[in-house]
């Protein structure tokens, strides 16, 4: 962590405790040991043998280097049980890992374009992938088959699944005459899978700005969205309506949108350099945590009290001096109190997706450099408390 | 049956109901009976002469440019005597034409015997109704105005500033917390100004400009200039000066008064206003160099004010300076100053000892003005220093090979600095001469400082007898390119008592620094290097480290140190993309900021002690502006000034104390305030998940499903 960051830390801290002049050395030390420890930045360590790797982080928290994809990371996901870990990328393949140790389990190949999104069902019995070559496939976890493929006019931008995973909505894109479009589709979970309709259950057209993110709300019956524009809406499933919106929810394009554990609120990152959490049926924003660079990445820590963001100028906009360099950090907010509470380096581009682990253990960073970061938490970083006694409910 | 409605149109017209866009746009037809008048004086006749009569006074009243139709004159005939009653009414087409006809007609001679008096018909119902008896007015009411200095009468003697960002304009507290004092969005829609003393906030709009001040943050006056971009006030507060790009247009059903503009400021562009009462003093068409040129920048400010606020100048290149006087705006003795050659001048600013010598002599107190005029013909440059009003010119200076005059004068107005930039007799390269008038000595005797490079910046120590040069060999000066950050040297310069020479104190050779920044108070200097997009450095200099006795510098003269040893670099900092650096007026804090109207890149400001601490880091996206609020001049004596510094340690010692106590005070405030946000959220997350259970239950017949709750160890730390 670079020392200007650090004080900036140290001084909301002196601010926050309110602490005598005298103090302010062994505050900092102890300060600095309890998140240094948490979220500490060891050098990569993807090129040691996935055994060693595997040892390593039984013991410490190191961060694991997952080098497969040759290209800028698009996606990573969990699985529910989070022992594995998808990924996606520009270029074709989607991997899948073991979360503890980093070891690549496999891959998934069959795409002939940018892989844009996947996500994986809640018995990580299929994979479902929305890619630049114009299609949806469904993927069996086990065995790395494709199961069933969907040709679409446009490229494919996001996909979910429902929470008991027998159905499916995608975005495509807006290109060459063809409205943007959100689809549903019925999954078949009876069978091996190959036997799919390719007919969608549904498919309407968002009127006004296209939609860049979706996924199912708290209930299946309702499809929450996020806009080019900055909006987020809820559609019905059923009927396609607009049942809520928030015109103004961000400023610029929403780049992600991840829910929390029981769906009952949501994190939006945006280009406008902020992320949001809002009420999922009411689409009230909660919290606002701003920033000074354009955000790819949000997700909300299970566990403590803090959300994850992760962002970073474009390589067009990239200053050249060296200590400029941090901007590619994933920055720790607290969730309550929209106070930034610390930062995570190693990328050397933007971070284009975040991860954390379903029990709130570790998380997963994916970067334009086009590797996976996987950090273990330490203890210190479930028992520091920087604002005292406060502790709010998950 | 409702009309068929085809993409918002309705295709059949007649059903919808337009009354009420009638009603707005309906002409109002003359109602009342302004446009007749009631002629008195017209001739007794009979009815023989009627024709004749008629035919007669539409002649004349055409004749005045008033014509009538004849059928709308009426005269009415007293019939007992069957002759005309002397009067008659004539009703024009409107109004104006009446007035017209009342301006021309009113004390017409008809003939030897008969003049005509012209009135309006509604006139004399109004005159005759009228009540006999005055009645004064009502005198209005008495009301307090806020005190505009309030914000001096701060227990703590925290200075204010103003940041503007996006659309959100807060004045601020600066303290540890700072804060607000006031804010509002949209406050402002171009920028926001302090005046030169801090007492009044301006705020630009398309109308025109506000100023807002006093505790409450009224708006105290409004200033209809519309699309004014610049402003510029007196030294004293007393007026402001706006400028447009747009010139002036008046046009009919605009507010009219002494606040407003006339048809007689159409086509200029330049304001002068009283601040006080919003009155419109003057208008000005500033001399458009720049619509030839749209690259040569329009010299601000156009006007120069005199640093007693009795007059302002403004020059006409090549030609003359014009004083006014106020508050009359008149051109001072009926003549410009004729300056052959003129380009630039600059009045002497007053200084602490010419307030307290004035009103002792009897003897009224001179204003002085600097100006130059270039190499002409054979005719050498030449400075010159001119007394005001009395036109005498004080002193001239002949100077050769010039380029380019820049004058300084030091805020105390004890020296003038003109900065001459020379060139070779090849003109192939420039060097810089510095040449110094000592304004308070007899004859005002000239040092001259030579130097061999090209001088960027030039900067008098507030209140001393210092300066601070940015000077540069660098080859790239001439040919600029993008992203090319020049190789400067910083020199300090200091005036050597008994030799009445500036010797140099001290060179600070290769740096990039182009902007220096004296503190206020003097002593404490800032090296910045601003708008370079790899150099962000800021150097935080005491020229006076080994003197403890703040604000008394010591005489170098008699010193015993070596010269120039005093100077000690107290720290370094570093505010990516810097644009601005300021100092606060008590000479304490350095602001710097990085403005979105120059980059994009990672905007905010960032607040320093003199020391090169950095206090405060605030990365805000889209921020524009900070500005400190000034301060007017101390009301403390020399004398109780002495007394402040001598028992310092004692109100140090009361201050930490009340530092302590804030602290902790604010401490309590943020605690309470977490815990606030705590129990929202868990209020909330209690009722999401209460409802979640609900809806649950409802569905628990067609599903079942568990609802697990987790419950995260908690622990606590107690910090001291």
């Amino acid at each position: 962590m670079g020392r200007q960051m650090w004080s900036l830390q140290y001084y909301r801290y002196m601010r926050l405790v309110g602490v005598s002049q005298e103090h302010k050395n062994e505050i900092n030390i102890e300060r600095k040991a309890a998140v240094t420890l948490a979220l500490s930045p060891y050098p990569p360590v993807g090129t040691e043998s996935p055994l060693a790797s595997r040892h390593r982080a039984a013991h410490k928290m190191r961060p694991i280097l997952l080098q497969g994809h040759e290209r800028s990371l698009t996606q990573i996901k969990y699985n529910r049980e989070g022992d594995l870990l998808f990924s996606c990328s520009k270029d074709v393949l989607i991997n899948v890992w073991f979360s503890t140790n980093g070891e690549r389990l496999g891959t998934y190949d069959g795409h002939n374009g940018t892989v844009w999104t996947i996500d994986v069902d809640f018995e990580s019995r299929f994979l479902i992938s929305g890619s630049a070559d114009n299609t949806m496939k469904l993927w069996n976890v086990q065995t790395g088959k494709c199961l069933f493929t969907w040709e679409f006019p446009t490229a494919v931008k996001r996909v979910a699944f429902s929470e008991n995973g027998d159905q499916v909505v995608c975005v495509t894109e807006q290109r060459m005459g063809h409205q943007g479009a959100i689809r549903i589709f019925d999954i078949d979970r009876s069978s091996d899978g190959t036997n799919q309709s390719t007919e969608a259950v549904n498919v309407f057209h968002p009127i006004g700005s296209k939609a860049t993110v979706v996924t199912f709300a708290h209930k299946p019956s309702l499809i929450l969205t996020g806009h080019e524009s900055g909006k987020i809406a809820l559609f019905s499933a059923e009927t396609g309506e607009e049942v809520e919106t928030n015109q103004k929810a961000h400023m610029e394009t929403i780049t992600d949108l991840q829910l929390s554990p029981d769906r009952s609120y949501f994190i939006t990152s945006s280009k406008d350099k902020t992320a949001r959490l809002h009420e999922t049926a009411t689409l009230r924003v909660l919290k606002t945590y701003a920033t000074e660079t354009p955000l790819n990445s949000a997700a909300i820590a299970p566990l403590r009290p803090y959300v994850l963001l992760g962002g970073g100028q474009e390589a067009m906009n990239v200053t050249t001096t060296s200590a400029r360099q941090g901007k590619f950090e994933t920055r720790f907010w607290h969730k309550i109190f929209e106070e930034e509470v610390g930062r995570v380096r190693g990328h050397f581009g933007p971070i284009n997706t975040l991860a954390v682990h379903p029990s709130g253990k570790s998380y997963a960073s994916g970067g334009e450099d086009g590797f996976v970061r996987v950090h273990h938490f330490d203890d210190s970083y479930f028992k520091t408390r920087p604002y005292g006694e406060f502790e709010p409910d998950p | 049956m409702p009309a068929p409605v085809t993409n918002g149109i309705h295709a059949n017209d007649d059903d919808i109901d337009y009354s009420d866009i009638e009603a707005k746009y309906q002409v109002h037809l003359n109602e009342g009976y302004d446009n007749v008048v009631v002629v008195d004086g017209v001739p007794l006749i009979d009815h023989s002469k009627e024709e004749k009569l008629y035919a007669k006074i539409g002649k004349e009243f055409a004749r005045k440019g008033c014509p009538f139709r004849p059928e709308n004159l009426y005269m009415p005939w007293d019939s007992s005597t069957n002759k005309s009653k002397g009067y008659l009414f004539i009703e024009f087409p409107s109004d104006d034409e009446a007035t017209l006809a009342i301006a021309h007609m009113d004390h017409f001679a008809f003939d030897p015997k008969h003049t005509f008096r012209v009135n309006r018909f509604t006139d004399i119902e109004k005159y005759a109704n009228m009540d006999a008896a005055f009645a004064p007015p009502e005198p209005e009411p008495f009301k307090p105005r806020e005190h505009l200095r309030a914000w001096l009468a701060d227990n703590q003697g925290r200075d204010q500033y103003v940041t503007y960002r996006q659309d959100d304009v807060a004045v601020m507290w600066h303290g540890k917390p700072a804060q607000v004092a006031n804010e509002k969005k949209n406050w402002t829609d171009l920028y926001v100004a302090w005046s030169p003393l801090g007492t009044l906030m301006v705020t630009m709009h398309r109308q025109g400009i506000q100023l807002w001040g006093g505790p409450s943050w009224e708006r105290l006056m409004r200033f209809a200039h519309p699309m004014a971009k610049l402003v510029d006030f007196s030294p004293c507060e007393q007026y402001l000066v706006t400028w447009s790009h747009d010139d002036i247009h008046v046009h009919d059903g605009m507010p009219q008064g002494p606040q407003y503009f006339s048809p007689e400021d159409e086509g200029n562009n330049l304001a002068v206003w009283d601040v006080r009462t919003g009155h419109l003093l003057r208008t000005f068409k500033t001399q458009n160099a720049a619509s030839d040129n749209e690259k040569q920048q329009m010299p601000w400010p156009q006007l120069k004010w005199s640093p007693d606020d009795k007059f302002v100048a403004r020059v006409t290149p090549d030609v003359q300076i014009s004083v006014y006087e106020l508050p009359s705006m008149g051109l001072n003795a009926k003549k410009s100053i004729k300056i052959d050659g003129v380009v630039d001048f600059e009045w002497r600013p007053l200084g602490d000892k010419d307030r307290e010598e004035e009103g002792k002599s009897k003897k009224p107190r001179e204003n002085m003005i600097a100006f130059w005029t270039p190499e002409v013909a054979n005719q050498p440059a030449r400075v010159s220093l001119m007394a005001f009003p009395s036109r005498s010119v004080l002193r001239a200076k002949n100077l050769f090979n010039v380029t380019e005059c820049k004058l300084h004068f030091q805020n105390q107005g004890d020296f003038l600095c003109v900065k001459v930039d020379r060139h070779t007799k090849t003109k192939k390269s420039i060097f810089c001469n510095l040449e110094i008038f000592r304004i308070r000595e007899k004859d005002f005797p000239v040092e001259v400082v030579e130097l061999k490079d090209t001088v960027l910046d030039f900067s008098w120590e507030p209140n001393g007898e210092r300066f601070a040069i940015v000077s540069t060999s660098d080859p790239n000066y001439l040919n600029p390119g993008p992203g090319v950050t020049l190789r400067t040297d910083v020199s300090f310069y200091q005036l050597e008592r008994g030799k009445d020479n500036f010797k140099l104190l001290r060179n600070l050779p290769a740096r990039s620094t182009n902007t220096i920044r004296w503190s206020p108070k003097g002593r404490h200097i800032v090296l910045a290097t601003v708008g370079s997009s790899s150099k962000s450095e800021l150097e935080f200099w005491d020229l006076d480290f080994n003197n403890d006795d703040y604000g008394r510098p010591k005489d170098p003269g008699t010193s015993k140190d070596e010269w120039g040893s005093g100077i000690q670099l107290l720290g370094t900092g570093d505010h990516y993309g810097v644009t601005d650096v300021e100092w606060d007026p008590s000479g304490r804090f350095v602001a710097t900021s990085a403005s979105v109207w120059k980059h994009m890149l990672e905007n905010g400001f960032c607040i320093w002690d003199f020391r090169g601490q950095e206090l405060e880091k605030h990365i805000l996206d889209r921020f524009k502006q900070f500005l400190w609020r000034p301060r007017p001049r101390t009301l403390l004596t020399k004398e109780q000034q002495r007394l402040v510094r001598k028992n310092l340690r004692e109100y140090s010692r009361a201050f930490d104390e009340e530092d302590a106590a804030e602290e902790s005070n604010v401490s309590a405030e943020l605690l309470a305030l977490r815990k606030r946000l705590v129990d929202e959220w868990n209020a909330w997350r209690a009722q999401v998940k209460r409802e979640a259970r609900g809806q649950k239950e409802e569905e628990a017949t067609e599903e079942i499903s568990e609802w697990i709750e987790e419950i995260i160890e908690q622990t606590e730390e107690v910090v001291e």
